[in-house]
């Protein structure tokens, strides 16, 4: 049995990538008050593309990532990433896949639960934050953002895992027999 | 997610020399290169971009500077004399003060590496840490004025919480109005407020607010006297209040920090 390791460092080096430029570019653009999320943009494409393991995975590794980066607890970030990520590639391997609105309802719904789990978690570890800024002041304008970017991260994202095309679909129906 | 779920047990419960804390140390030394490179290749885009928007308010900021700069040339004028005098006074009566800034520190300028996402925690990470001499608490300043002060220390790194974090409160001082407030996070994103100035000080629009740098007993503040924290932008008084509700614009423009001074203190024990 053969061990393919070149998709895996493939999908950590897009999500070492992603965090990078995530703590040092993409968390100072503010845009209506929001910021985009490539990180999380990243974990769904791969999620969509690789399932629920990869998805859990990545999602831990990019949090550890972030949270180092930040010198910020470490796990907070790991954990929604990881349950995000997890049920983002459960969406892909049972739904989602092939359909190509997937990406953007993942990216919106993940971009909407990890905010509000994000949230929670800061108030259940002492951290005094205000609900107002977090879903009210900055949540509209990441939703649109990380929409605005889904397209472009999703597309770089299947050509580096090396899906270009989508995967074959049935085209007609033909009895077997005939 | 468990695994998460002990790590943020664990790093929550462990002391800062823990070793979590440590192997985290030694990731973020790691991370460094990378972001310091990540930064060098957005620097152009920033400054491009940090051109082209300052095109669009200069006339107008022209103007208004033009009309500041005339009000400060005759200030200078009278401060250089009451500060010539002052020194005079002190040295006749020896005088013993609280460390002055900026003669009494010692500036070590950093590079700003990283910021995290900004709704949950107002920190930067900067690229100087304990092997440059930063320690926990050490007053953090732009030539602009107070950031905040330093909350982490690794050896190649420290997290810098702003003055814009919830958790931060500096005592302040109302230089025109000599009214004394604690200086704490506002309502919206990038804002300030000082609170606990009494009813009876008269705050206008405009006023400088600095920092306090008190001491009481053995108590000291961490911040030295005199760093620029803001202006009033507004204030406001109810009968049923019993301090004014003052909103002050910073002086540091907190989402655009390139590089930040941490002050250490030449003299410790003063």
């Amino acid at each position: 049995m053969t061990i393919n390791l070149l998709e895996p460092a493939k999908a950590a080096l897009l999500i070492f990538v992603a965090a990078i430029l995530q703590v040092t570019i993409f968390n100072e653009i503010d845009i209506l008050g929001g910021y985009p999320d490539v990180v999380l943009l990243t974990l769904v494409a791969i999620a969509l593309l690789r399932g629920s393991i990869y998805g859990a995975a990545c999602g831990f590794f990019a949090g550890l990532l972030v949270d180092t980066a930040t010198l910020a607890t470490l796990g907070v970030t790991s954990l929604l990433l990881t349950i995000a990520g997890y049920w983002i590639g459960r969406y892909g391997e049972t739904t989602g896949r092939d359909r190509l609105h997937a990406p953007f309802v993942s990216v919106a719904v993940a971009t909407v639960l990890v905010q509000i789990g994000a949230l929670i978690l800061h108030y259940m570890l002492g951290d005094e934050v205000s609900a107002r800024t977090v879903l009210v002041g900055a949540l509209p304008a990441k939703v649109g953002l990380n929409l605005l970017l889904t397209l472009p991260v999703y597309a770089l994202t299947r050509r580096v895992l090396a899906l270009a095309s989508p995967p074959e679909t049935a085209t007609e129906v033909r009895l077997l027999g005939q | 997610m468990l695994l998460s779920l002990v790590l943020i047990t664990i790093y929550f419960r462990e002391p800062a020399s823990g070793g979590l804390h440590g192997v985290q140390s030694t990731g973020a030394t790691v991370l460094r290169p990378f972001e310091v490179a990540a930064n060098r290749v957005a620097s152009p885009f920033r400054d491009a971009y940090g051109w082209f928007s300052g095109l669009i308010h200069a006339k107008d900021e022209n103007a208004d500077l033009r009309a500041k700069l005339d009000k400060v040339t005759a200030q200078v004028i009278q401060n250089s004399t009451a500060a010539a005098e002052n020194a005079d006074l002190k040295r006749q009566l020896h005088y013993i003060h609280s460390p002055d800034f900026p003669e009494d520190f010692a500036p070590i300028t950093a590079e700003v590496i990283g910021r995290p996402p900004s709704e949950f925690n107002q920190q930067v990470t900067i690229a100087a840490g304990s092997g440059n001499g930063i320690r926990v608490d050490q007053a953090v300043v732009t030539a602009d004025g107070l950031v905040g002060k330093v909350s982490k220390v690794t050896g190649h790194q420290a997290q810098v919480m702003l003055l814009t974090d919830p958790s931060m409160k500096v005592a302040a001082l109302d230089l025109d109005a000599q009214a004394a407030g604690l200086v704490g996070h506002g309502q919206g994103p990038g804002t300030l407020t000082l609170d606990r100035v009494k009813k009876s000080a008269v705050v206008n629009p405009g006023d400088s607010i600095v920092t306090q740098g008190f001491k009481l007993g053995p108590l000291s503040s961490i911040y030295p006297a005199n760093i620029q924290i803001g202006y009033v932008s507004g204030a406001s008084l109810s009968e049923v209040d019993l301090f004014w509700q003052v909103q002050l614009s910073p002086r540091v423009h907190f989402d655009s920090l390139r590089s930040v001074i941490v002050l250490v203190r030449k003299k410790p024990g003063r």
